[in-house]
């Protein structure tokens, strides 16, 4: 063992040492990257058991004969419009605008309310036709997918309002600024989840 | 009013759970009125239950475990009896009794034993190992820890207020469905460990993100004791893993509470999906058990062998090659239910390439061991009760992985003896070194060895004792689960495995004599210096039980073994450590979150289970509102300041510097 | 019930990969806790002739073998598995046998109903066999999830509803065996045990014969009655009246069977909600 310096043997001083801990933004940023990521599997066993039911429709009706796919088109619009709105909202948070910062959160709150309103009513006449979630395996496993997208939603909004509540009270603290950061990644989040689900439920299911 | 909870939800006509139920109420009733009268409760309070440090949640976490071990291990004693009367016989517990110990006993054991344990061992630990004073989310540390209490007081509540679930420890449909399961039983189960899994999802994000992102200056990850490394491992898999649980557990519920057809028998159900699913979690679950007690045991073997660990960078290859292989052989848990020869054949075999880097870890401990000055105290004995079990367990396991002779041992006593082979001797011998080594930095003072050597021995040879005889009988045709049996060849097999289970609980009985004899005796066992046994890695360099903000100054660290190079060069230069200034430190302040958040998941949980809908409102209100106020709080740090620091710190270091000083001239 | 004397090839070669993947695995297994004990016991503290070499934490040469023997035992058992997962695969057909007897199973709760499609019989928790003959077992569930085993014959499987698994033993000699259930299905689960006499096939021919006289017979109406729940079946014999009840189970025109409700704390009340049309 070297005596003058009790470095690694293996690492000469070419190799930048580890620095110590990360500043704080950058630690609540990385592990709620890693809650996305959970929940992502989670979304992930949905889709399988998804794949796996397609087909089990018990007698009853199928995606093609179900799905209104210019709903999902407006649903789409309305989330990727919300996505936009709510880097908007970042930016402003960034800037500490207050203004800026509420009015876009506002929109994307309306927009999200509006996306929820579409699959709502989808939901509810569905049901109404008899092919709501207890008519077959399929079904129920449509209905859980894309409603657990529409929970999600539904939590990410109550969560928003939430966050305009704590700027006005609070203005744009650094602790408030990091549930923001947190905020949006879940909102985009999202928004690639939608993504998935209109693929493989709607456009896929519609094909079969 | 109250859903579908009557009266009769209590089982007076059971004396079992009737009189176990009263005892546990009257000794609970007990310890809360002597912490009140002699005014513990402001304490408790603030020290214990509002805490975010991870010190205390550990050790909360630990104390949850090793209670509900003993739960645990009452439905074992009661099952081992029961089969060992119950030949042309009912025995003691009929069927309905009976299906819900070994369910109770299974989910126990692992969800409120095995992973709690593990779980307050890593917290407690990796932070002092890594050289910071906290984990990354200290708050969200405690909530997760009151989740998890959740979960284990919902189960068992179910002794009392209605009954638990009959289908096993997993909860294969359509035995679980509501057609064959009609009960609130496989309610409390599901939502218990839905409740807990959220907790413990918390938890893996948690360490992930303390690991990658929250370790001292020149920590590179090559210099992290091996334990982090099965940390970073086990957190890896419990992030992966568990959304699957949740999401396979809430199909169900979704089948039971509002008619969907998931692994219904109608409608197109799919229970080979339900089966898929729960062992695609279910595997790496028992990896998320064994990798912390593969990273004690690095410790531990190191330490008391006075030598670094042997092989470190295979270790940790090999560490995550067990971590990445654990998602591919989940089949291996029904090869029988008829996936055909290719499906089968590949799973077994990646099955078997999973125990290569395992393999490779039980021989750089051995050669760890090599050309060491091996002391035999109580961590090291566990360390090689491990060594020797864990390898017949593994062999048994890779056996099975032959998948024509899990044709013919699929479901059997043999599965049931492997593993309890490798949870046993894995998981529990793990927590068991890893409780005896970290114990003196927890509480200031050691466990008594004797009554720990005895433990030992006991649970050694009990486990023999109990667990080799229920290999004979898995080849002797004996499936698992069986309420009573008719077969005369099986009986005396089943005898000497209840005397096993006998000297198991006599080495519990020696572990709680030895935790009572050791606060009895604290002045004598007590740990000056904080490095009690020569350690190697940063936890001992703090005092004994460290400061809540663990360091005075975070250490800089240049090299594996960080605390033993520090050590050689202290003994090399003496005195030549220069004194920095002391400064304020920023603790995380208390919050009582996690235990308003947690009443408020059982509230909802208990509802939910008995159908009391206005009052899942008002726990999913009171959640809700709960995280509002957690939100609304101005000072999440209170401040220790300069002086104070220096305080605390200067008279500990004076103290061990005079201890080591006296041990150098000696 | 002992799986280490099998009576018939399906056993008899599960027995010979069980001992022979043990015996490749003690190999190894062997040494290594010698050498835990050795190691431990050479080098303990107080043992001032062993050497103490603080620093020695690395070898190449160790690495190497310490990986490549694992990993050469990995290769020879995987070979095994590979072989004998294709070879002993359930419904792989086995050699060497003349016209094979098909058997239908249906698990209930909590019995075992046998049909002899081909012989007009069924049976309930006993099952004689004919001795050399390939038994073509198609298996299905009326109810919950349960497994098809008899210990001395060889492989088990599940049964499910909706669904047929299929597996193929042979008996090679005469004598009396026990089979059972090894997936739990419920509170009569430690009943579902069953006899297999297994006989010449003369023998069986009589009894077939006898048997397809029974008094009892078995239609869709006796069926429902067998279907519900009930523990502690003796064995019975039936006249196989509809030659379709086992299509009509898997294909869950007869639907699948109710569960047990009495007893239950916390039961709801049953409702039709629960199914589908």
């Amino acid at each position: 063992m070297s005596t003058v310096a009790l470095t690694d043997t293996h690492h000469g001083a070419a190799i930048r040492d580890w620095a110590g801990a990360a500043p704080k933004r950058i630690v609540t940023g990385y592990g709620f990257w890693i809650f996305i990521l959970s929940d992502m599997i989670m979304f992930s066993a949905f889709f399988a058991t998804y794949a796996v039911l397609l087909g089990q429709t018990a007698g009853g009706p199928s995606g093609r004969e179900l799905f209104d796919l210019r709903n999902v088109a407006i649903e789409t619009g309305f989330l990727l419009a919300s996505s936009f709105t709510c880097g908007l909202a970042s930016i402003a948070a960034d800037t500490r605008s207050t203004i800026w910062f509420q009015l876009a959160m506002a929109v994307t709150c309306a927009l999200g309310l509006g996306f929820l309103a579409i699959e709502g009513n989808e939901f509810a006449s569905l049901v109404a036709r008899g092919a709501g979630p207890t008519r077959s395996a399929f079904l129920s496993a449509f209905f859980t997918l894309v409603g657990c997208h529409g929970l999600h939603v539904s939590a990410g909004i109550l969560w928003l309002l939430t966050m305009m509540a704590q700027v006005f009270a609070k203005g744009f603290r650094a602790d408030i600024q990091r549930r923001i950061l947190c905020f949006a990644l879940f909102w985009h989040a999202l928004d690639i989840i939608w993504i998935a689900v209109f693929t493989v439920v709607y456009l896929i299911g519609s094909a079969i | 009013m109250l859903g579908k909870l009557t009266w009769d939800a209590i089982p007076l006509e059971q004396p079992i759970p009737m009189i176990a139920s009263g005892v546990v109420a009257l000794t609970i009733l007990a310890i809360l009125g002597w912490v009140v009268i002699k005014g513990h409760l402001p304490y408790l309070w603030r020290e214990w239950i509002t805490s975010v440090d991870h010190k205390r949640i550990g050790v909360m976490y630990t104390l949850l475990a090793m209670v509900m071990l003993l739960r645990g291990f009452a439905d074992a004693i009661m099952m081992r009896m029961q089969q060992s009367v119950a030949f042309h016989s009912q025995g003691f517990l009929p069927p309905e009794h009976y299906d819900q110990i070994f369910s109770a006993h299974g989910t126990i054991m692992i969800f409120f034993v095995a992973m709690p344990f593990m779980i307050g061992l890593m917290n407690f630990v990796v932070p002092l190992q890594l050289g910071v004073r906290d984990v990354a989310f200290p708050t969200l540390n405690s909530v997760g820890f009151w989740l998890t209490a959740t979960g284990a007081l919902l189960v068992n509540i179910s002794l009392v207020i209605g009954e638990f679930a009959r289908n096993g420890w997993l909860p294969y449909p359509p035995l679980s469905e509501l057609a064959y399961s009609p009960g609130v039983g496989v309610d409390y189960y599901l939502w218990s460990l839905e409740i807990s899994g959220a907790g413990t999802l918390v938890a893996g994000i948690n360490l992930v993100t303390t690991v990658l992102k929250v370790r001292t200056k020149g920590m590179n990850y090559l210099r992290m004791p091996m334990f982090c490394w099965t940390t970073l491992a086990t957190n890896l898999l419990i992030v992966a893993a568990f959304p699957i649980l949740t999401a396979t557990f809430a199909m169900l519920l979704l089948d039971r509470y509002l008619g969907f057809h998931f692994f219904t028998n109608e409608a197109g159900g799919n229970v080979m999906m339900f089966v898929n699913l729960i062992w695609a979690w279910g595997h790496p679950e028992v990896y998320i058990l064994v990798l912390p007690a593969f990273g004690i045991f690095s410790e531990v073997i190191s330490t008391f062998s006075g030598k670094p660990l042997f092989g470190y960078r295979s270790m940790v290859a090999a560490t995550m090659a067990i971590c990445i292989l654990s998602f591919m052989v989940w089949l291996h848990h029904f090869f029988t239910m008829g996936a055909g020869a290719d499906v089968n054949a590949i799973f077994g075999i990646a099955t078997m390439i999973i125990a290569v880097p395992t393999g490779v870890k039980v021989f750089n401990w051995l050669f760890t061991m090599y050309g060491g000055r091996v002391r035999f105290q109580t961590p090291l004995l566990w360390s090689i009760g491990f060594m020797v079990t864990f390898i017949i367990g593994g062999m048994t396991g890779v056996l099975l992985a032959v998948p024509p002779a899990d044709f013919v041992l699929h479901n059997s006593l043999f599965l049931v003896a492997h593993f309890h082979n490798v949870i046993i001797g894995g998981v529990l011998f793990g927590a068991f070194a890893g409780y005896t080594y970290w114990f003196p930095k927890a509480f200031g003072f050691k466990l008594h060895e004797g009554l720990g050597r005895a433990a030992f021995w006991c649970w050694l040879i009990g486990f023999y004792v109990a667990f080799m005889p229920l290999y004979v009988l898995g080849l002797l045709g004996m499936t698992r689960r069986m309420q009573h049996y008719d077969v005369a060849q099986w009986r005396p097999w089943l005898i000497v495995a209840a005397c096993g289970a006998t000297l198991i609980m006599c080495g519990i009985a020696f572990q709680i004599a030895q935790l009572v004899v050791s606060i009895r005796q604290r002045a004598q066992l007590r740990d000056e210096t904080g490095d009690p046994w020569d350690g190697r890695s940063l936890e001992w360099a703090t005092t004994s039980p460290p400061p809540a903000f663990n360091f005075a100054f975070l250490p800089e660290v240049t090299g594996e073994d960080a605390f033993w190079q520090f050590k050689k060069r202290a003994a090399e230069q003496p005195g030549a450590e220069e004194m920095p200034e002391y400064r304020d430190i920023e603790i995380p302040r208390n919050s009582a979150t996690g235990f308003v958040c947690a009443f408020f998941a059982t509230v909802m949980g208990f509802a939910l289970i008995w159908h009391i809908w206005w009052m899942v409102a008002v726990g999913a209100i009171g959640a809700f509102a709960t995280f509002v106020v957690f939100a609304w709080r101005d000072h999440d740090e209170d401040t220790v300041p300069a002086d104070e620091v220096a305080r605390i710190d200067g008279s500990s270091r004076a103290q061990r510097h005079a201890i080591l000083s006296r041990e150098a001239a000696e | 019930m002992n799986i280490l004397d099998p009576q018939g090839p399906i056993g008899a070669a599960e027995k010979t990969i069980l001992i022979d993947s043990l015996g490749i695995m003690l190999a190894i297994v062997l040494p290594t806790i010698v050498a835990i004990f050795a190691f431990a016991f050479w080098f303990r503290a107080s043992n001032t002739r062993a050497s103490y070499l603080p620093n020695w934490k690395y070898s190449g040469r160790i690495e190497l073998v310490v990986w490549s023997v694992p990993a050469l035992t990995v290769i020879l058992l995987g070979g095994v598995a590979w072989l004998g997962a294709h070879h002993l695969d359930p419904p792989k057909p086995i050699e060497g046998s003349d016209k094979p007897l098909t058997i239908q199973a249906v698990s209930l709760d909590w019995k075992w109903l046998f049909i002899y499609p081909d012989h007009k019989v069924a049976t309930i928790n006993t099952l004689t066999v004919p001795a050399g003959v390939t038994l073509q077992f198609q298996l299905t569930s009326a109810s919950v999830m349960n497994a098809f085993f008899i210990p001395q014959l060889g492989s088990m499987i599940y049964t499910m509803n909706g669904m047929a698994t299929r597996l193929n033993l042979r008996a090679d000699a005469s004598g009396t065996f026990q089979g059972l259930s090894t997936q739990f299905s419920g509170d009569g689960f430690a009943d579902m045990h069953f006899d297999v006499h297994v006989v010449s096939p003369e023998q069986f021919s009589k009894w077939a014969q006898d048997a397809s006289n029974a008094g009892k017979s078995l239609d869709e109406r006796s069926y429902q009655q067998i279907a519900k729940p009930s523990m502690k079946n003796e064995p019975e014999i039936y006249r196989l009246a509809d030659p379709d009840i086992f299509a009509s189970v898997v294909s869950q025109k007869l639907p699948p069977s109710p569960g047990m409700q009495a007893g239950v704390k916390g039961a709801s009340p049953r409702t039709e909600a629960a199914d589908a049309r």
